[in-house]
């Protein structure tokens, strides 16, 4: 095992790419992101581990340049915020449909438009539902600490290869910005050219030897038969990650009846209001979707059992809320809570929230109740008449 | 003595033969389109060279989309105007390998400006091959950037107006002032005497490649029948008389 490292949420994603055998990170500078190209270019791992490192001209040459690297089977990170990933979408939409492994860092801030450089969680619908055209999706991995920042890039690279397909991460500029301590993994070692070959040769462009066809890597097809195809392959492959990649966390579930779902910061929030609404008595919990694609469904629809409300908490008008009520499919109220345009909020204001949700769902309750009792009593009366 | 058919086709009598990088899959471009030659020479080039094996090619968005189902090597296909980008990510990660982009007009010099001017800047270890043919064939005949002044097309229908739509941009003069370019020149492949010449530029710019000198910037000057209306000959014929003096022949640097 490494050591323990005291370091910033930026750059754990550098440090995670030096020490995972990532080949080439390509970037462009956008705030609350920059740590991780600043501390690439000052590390220069294409001295130590030969990784490449190349500031780009802009945000679309850089995903450009990932898909090139990719495309050749190689691991191939860019990272940027908001503003930059809505430039990237026409990339990470060619390297969705050439089926390349890549990874993308989205340190997310608040929109919409240039908007501002604190953190937000406005991001959700652009990363799980599309972002760029075309039906795709990307495997979406959210972490919530600076130690869950720099295990999931070597986490993502792992599945951008099993699957052939990009895996975004979605972070925010709290995680990207605050500082936590690191458990640094060992060094592994790049592919060798060798290894490459043999683990990328049956589809990657390394030069054609006169062993094989040439590869091709494109996302064209022009007759519409093989495109759809295609794209019956790719949701296939979208369902074998939704049966095999699902990640997710539970906190104080077991005995809860009011259950808040969030992802990243707004998770680490919960987590203290919870502990807050705990010492007033409230059974709070917390389900936690670690991946956003694929989306725990299945286990939001099974503590509908036993929790009488769901609060969506996000940096956001409301993106997640949605999928949480596609999820509980109306059997109980799922109501959404959030600050955003660069606004954190504080876990009391999310107990306060959590309270008025109670409070409305008790009330509810209570006139259920005495309508029960009224129409009981009603019935009695009528009995003792007859 | 009538000479037999089966005389002429003995295998000493042979002056020509496709290369084999050449697939044999029928073109999808217009009779008389400089597409299929370049495409030829490229590939006799690589060949010859022996480095089938350490070469990859990027495709553009446009005419030569499907460039790959053409050349027998292993390549990409670039979104629309990103192959220098795409081109730069390979030659960074392989940079023992020949790497090249082939574009057209709109590919490189509209909505690809700044990937191209960038690499070119950067002096990536590549080589640029752009198909100058004044128009956008693929989508039907549409202006572009490298549009004549008064030439008609599906977007400027009356003509080219220069207060209106701006001049022709000669994308090679500009980029032979970037440090990063070791060699650019503009050829064309209308005429026997004009192919040999740009496979000579074909062969300096690999070599370049393999010397690790930067970028090497070859403009095709090209025709388009179908966008420019005319018989291949006539499109010839009108291409030296009107394209010529705009785009000038010859190497500008390197």
């Amino acid at each position: 095992m490494g050591e323990l490292r005291l370091m910033k949420g930026n750059e754990a994603i550098a440090e995670a790419a030096i020490r995972c055998g990532c080949d080439a990170y390509f970037g462009y500078p956008i705030t609350p992101q920059s740590e991780i190209l600043e501390y690439l270019t000052l590390q220069n791992p294409e001295k130590t581990t030969g990784m490449v490192v190349l500031q780009a001209e802009s945000e679309i040459a850089a995903i450009n340049m990932v898909y090139g690297a990719a495309a050749c089977g190689k691991k191939a990170l860019t990272s940027s915020s908001s503003p930059g990933i809505s430039l990237k979408q026409e990339g990470i939409s060619y390297i969705a449909g050439a089926e390349l492994p890549a990874v993308i860092v989205n340190v997310v801030r608040g929109g919409p438009g240039l908007g501002t450089i604190q953190p937000s969680q406005s991001d959700y619908f652009q990363s799980v539902k599309g972002g760029g055209h075309g039906d795709y999706k990307l495997i979406v991995l959210a972490p919530n600490s600076v130690q869950e920042q720099y295990d999931f890039v070597k986490l993502g690279f792992d599945l951008a290869f099993k699957y052939r397909n990009p895996v975004l991460i979605l972070s925010d500029g709290a995680i990207g910005q605050m500082m936590e301590k690191v458990q640094i993994s060992d060094f592994t070692p790049r592919w060798t050219e060798e290894e490459i070959v043999q683990m990328t040769g049956s589809w990657a462009t390394h030069g054609k030897p006169e062993t094989r066809k040439h590869n091709i890597v494109t996302s064209l097809n022009l007759q519409p038969e093989p495109q759809e195809e295609h794209n019956h392959h790719l949701q296939r492959k979208y369902k074998e990650i939704e049966d095999n990649e699902l990640r997710y966390e539970k906190f104080f579930c077991e005995d809860a009846e009011y259950v808040f779902v969030a992802y990243g910061t707004s998770s680490r929030l919960c987590q203290k209001a919870i502990q807050l609404g705990r010492e007033k008595g409230l059974k709070l919990g917390l389900l936690r979707p670690i991946t956003l694609f694929p989306f725990p469904k299945k286990q939001i629809k099974m503590a509908t059992k036993k929790a009488k409300a769901f609060l969506a908490v996000e940096m956001s008008a409301g993106q997640m809320v949605e999928d949480v009520q596609l999820a509980v499919k109306g059997k109980r109220p799922v109501k959404h809570f959030g600050r955003y345009g660069g606004m954190i909020p504080m876990p009391d204001e999310i107990l306060e929230a959590m309270e008025e949700l109670i409070a409305k769902v008790e009330k509810k309750e209570a006139k259920k109740a005495q309508k029960k009792a009224k129409k009981k009593a009603e019935k009695e009366a009528k009995k003792q008449k007859n | 003595m009538s000479i037999s058919i089966q005389d002429i086709i003995k295998e000493e009598n042979k002056v020509f033969s496709k290369t084999k990088l050449l697939t044999d899959k029928v073109f999808s471009y217009c009779p008389g389109c400089g597409h299929g030659v370049a495409h030829r020479i490229i590939m006799e080039v690589i060949e010859e060279m022996g480095i089938v094996n350490q070469t990859i090619g990027v495709a553009p968005v446009g005419c030569s989309v499907l460039a790959y189902d053409f050349m027998d090597i292993d390549m990409q296909q670039a979104a629309h105007g990103r192959a220098p980008a795409v081109a730069t990510g390979i030659s960074r990660v392989f940079p023992d390998k020949y790497v090249f982009t082939y574009q057209g007009d709109g590919d490189l010099a509209a909505i690809g400006t700044a990937e191209t001017i960038h690499a070119c800047s950067r002096g990536e270890n590549i080589i640029i091959f752009f198909i100058n043919n004044g128009i956008y064939g693929m989508t039907g005949g549409q202006m572009a950037p490298t549009t004549l002044e008064g030439m008609k097309t599906s977007t400027s229908p009356h003509g080219r107006d220069l207060h209106q739509m701006g001049f022709p941009i000669k994308m090679t003069e500009i980029v032979a002032q970037l440090d990063g370019v070791q060699f650019a020149t503009r050829q064309a492949v209308h005429t026997p005497s004009a192919v040999r010449k740009t496979k000579k530029a074909v062969k300096k710019a690999f070599e370049n490649v393999k010397n690790k000198k930067g970028v090497s910037f070859i403009e095709i000057v090209s025709n388009c029948n179908s966008g420019w209306k005319l018989a291949p000959v006539k499109a010839n014929e009108w291409m030296e008389e009107f394209m010529f003096p705009v785009y000038p022949i010859g190497d500008i640097k390197g």
